[in-house]
């Protein structure tokens, strides 16, 4: 059968082919639908978070942090609960990462505040000295891009039926709408951050990144 | 009227491909040496301002290497072997001339318009597919004009029975197409609410989906790019270096269609004690060390073919480096089923040893076969000796020595890194701030960045000797049979 195939390059192909699909068939099919379910309660990130979700793809923040808590004591003595995969129901794409150059952040929004992490994106080692972590200065001046968060959050409602706009959950409304709700969750930020031009810039109506960056990270919990 | 001169093959393609693989591998090894430099002098984040930091600069390093060495390392040899084993040119069709060189050149702009695109942090943050939709769609192209290319000459081939290579080529191509397109699925943003960057997408699967697709294709990945085409290689190269024929034809028969058939199951051992399903974790567990089996198959394959011609190992460089690439796949492909087993995993997952053992895989292996394989070719196709022998041993144990200092650095750093997360005190406390398990590792972060300088100033050794090589070395009048000429 082999001296066959190796004529007939056709079936060998098809042959390679059927092969290699098996195991996805077989191990990714059939839980498809029961992995994508929603922990109860569980709430879409508003447009604000979502354009810090896009700052942290950005400048790859996955490279050195994981967003996965692992059933082990010593994980969920450090890091706080087990993750559940109900809670990345709304995670597109999932940000687990693979290795922690620095410590995980799935829940860094329960004991990390505002005015840490502005501290600590402005310069690592002033609150953690042996920080190798480099400072994200640029994002103090770059400003965030929440029209694509909101381009991102109407199409994941349309497409995948991801529930905004539902009673007690996140709001998203008309793009006008949208814009004031990030600028006056960005303002309750600001309120307790101390850089002047960061200031400045929301209360000109811009949004700097680092803003979007912390309404993210607080938000994870 | 048959003509009994020998073939003439035609070797612009490759030639373009060998090209390629010299500059992606400086560019792609001299920003790998540049953040694990980093890692142990921080300050080096600031050369670049914004483009310069570890995160920005990791998904260049790792794509410029896999998609830029490695995949012009695998063209340039497959468009050279590709012929040589179906006894048939190139240049005997005008089409395929064509495809393979408009190949070329869309890979080429494809792939420094991709580096850039990173570079300013267009991305879909999946790791080994970074790359956002339009780049995509050009990849997918890219990749149907080398499916035409292989399909092509097998079309017009005189040789009937295809080559072991050809399997694991076609293999390589049939994988990466079917895993490159599902994990890449994904909604462009603008076209639905019309609004917002162009460039944007959304992932089609979420959360555990997400990350099991995911992993499906960065584990396959790893089989299909940097294993099943650089056996390819050895299966041609070794004996073609040697004059000795492959030890044994059931054996490769067995560890194809095995590593074919295994390969994919271990995809899950990515997400060991994550929240994909326990069923599916020990699937990956125990396929993962099934894969054993065929990668020791191929590896075994070719140290026999050796047997009986151990001399040759002293007497020219090229089967070192072949030998030596067999004997890291083996080391490599012991390593990852011992971190697959779950127990393992738990103290390996996250840490340093996952770089490390990636990378005695690809410096120990991928870029030592690929490097004898051009080696092999340039005489070939240039027509001239390999400039320097010497230049050629000394390269081998400059790199020999950075790969062993890479990764034994890398093992400490990442037992060390795992014992400390878990360990606690009498009283069950934990012992460690997790900042205390970064300053321990400066000591081997430094020597993993002393491994990448010398790995890099070996592999710029290799440019300079190919360099010399095709333009003023020595003239062949004929094309040598087997151990390649070298001065």
């Amino acid at each position: 059968m082999f001296h066959w195939l190796e004529k007939n390059p056709f079936f060998f192909a098809v042959g390679v082919f059927i092969v290699i699909a098996f195991a996805g068939l077989i191990e990714i099919l059939p839980n498809f639908a029961e992995a994508s379910r929603p922990v109860v309660g569980l709430k879409p990130r508003t447009v604000l978070e979502l354009a810090g979700k896009n700052i942290y793809m950005k400048d790859q923040c996955i490279a050195c942090h994981s967003q996965l808590i692992r059933p082990f004591k010593s994980e969920t003595d450090r890091y706080g609960q087990v993750s559940l995969s109900g809670e990345y129901a709304y995670d597109r794409p999932f940000l687990w990462g693979s290795k922690r150059t620095g410590p995980d952040l799935h829940r860094v929004g329960n004991y990390r505040t505002t005015d840490w992490h502005e501290n600590h994106m402005w310069d690592p080692t002033s609150v953690v000295p042996q920080s190798i972590m480099p400072a994200y200065k640029h994002m103090f001046t770059n400003i965030a891009d929440i029209e694509t968060a909101y381009a991102e959050a109407v199409t994941v409602k349309k497409v995948f039926n991801t529930p905004y706009d539902q009673p007690n959950g996140t709001k998203l409304g008309t793009w006008e709408e949208a814009q004031k709700a990030a600028l006056e969750e960005a303002k309750k930020i600001t309120a307790d951050m101390k850089n002047k031009d960061v200031k400045d810039a929301v209360a000109n109506g811009q949004i700097p990144e680092i803003v979007a960056m912390i309404a993210y990270l607080n938000a994870l919990k | 009227m048959q003509s009994n001169a020998a073939l003439e093959y035609d070797y612009s393609v490759a030639k373009l491909f060998t090209y390629t693989a010299i500059l992606f591998g400086i560019l792609g090894m001299t920003i790998g040496t540049l953040i694990a430099s980093q890692m142990a002098f921080p300050e080096l984040n600031y050369l670049f301002g914004e483009y310069g930091t570890f995160s920005r600069l990791r998904p260049v390093h790792t794509t410029v290497v896999v998609y830029g060495f490695t995949l012009s390392g695998v063209w340039a040899t497959f468009y050279y072997l590709g012929q040589r084993v179906l006894k048939v040119s190139m240049a005997e069709s005008k089409f395929l001339m064509f495809i393979g060189k408009l190949h070329f050149w869309l890979y080429f702009v494809g792939a420094l318009v991709a580096t850039i695109s990173l570079l300013m942090g267009i991305t879909q943050a999946k790791e080994y597919a970074q790359y956002e939709w339009p780049i995509d769609i050009v990849i997918v192209i890219i990749w149907v004009l080398w499916g035409i290319s292989i399909f092509g000459i097998i079309g017009i081939r005189r040789e009937k029975s295809l080559y072991i290579s050809l399997w694991y080529y076609i293999a390589c191509f049939l994988g990466v197409a079917m895993l490159y397109l599902f994990n890449n699925m994904a909604v462009p943003t603008y076209f639905v609410s019309g609004m917002g960057s162009i460039l944007h997408s959304v992932s089609m699967y979420s959360g555990t989906n997400d990350a099991l697709v995911q992993w499906w294709w960065g584990h396959n990945a790893v089989a299909f790019v940097f294993t099943v085409p650089i056996v390819a290689m050895i299966y041609y190269f070794l004996p073609k270096e040697s004059g000795q024929a492959i030890y044994s034809y059931k054996l490769s028969l067995l560890s194809f269609w095995g590593l074919m058939f295994v390969y994919l199951w271990a995809g899950s051992h990515h997400l060991l004690y994550s929240t994909v399903p326990d069923w599916m974790q020990t699937m990956g567990s125990i396929f993962s060390v099934v894969l054993i089996l065929p990668s020791w198959g191929s590896a075994i394959n070719m140290l026999l073919t050796m047997k009986g011609e151990w001399n040759q190992l002293t007497e020219n460089p090229l089967i070192k480096f072949m030998v030596l690439a067999s004997t890291f796949y083996m080391l490599s492909t012991l390593e990852g089923p011992i971190q697959a087993i779950k127990s393992v995993n738990a103290i390996a997952h996250f840490t340093d040893w996952i770089p490390g053992h990636v990378h005695d895989g690809v410096l120990g292996w991928v870029v030592f076969m690929v490097m004898a394989g051009l080696f092999h070719m340039a005489p070939r196709m240039f027509k001239r000796e390999i400039y320097s022998k010497k230049l050629l041993e000394a390269q081998f144990w400059l790199q020999t020595t950075a790969v062993v200092l890479y990764f034994t650095s890398m093992w400490i750093a990442g037992i060390t890194q795992g014992m400390m997360w878990r360990a606690v005190d009498e009283y069950g406390n934990l012992m460690y701030s997790f900042i205390d398990t970064v300053a321990v590792l400066h000591p081997y972060y430094a020597i993993r960045a002393l491994s990448g300088v010398l790995y890099l100033v070996g592999f710029l050794m290799f440019a300079y000797n190919m360099i010399k090589t095709m333009s003023s070395s020595r003239e062949l009048t004929e094309e040598p049979q087997f151990r390649s000429p070298m001065a």
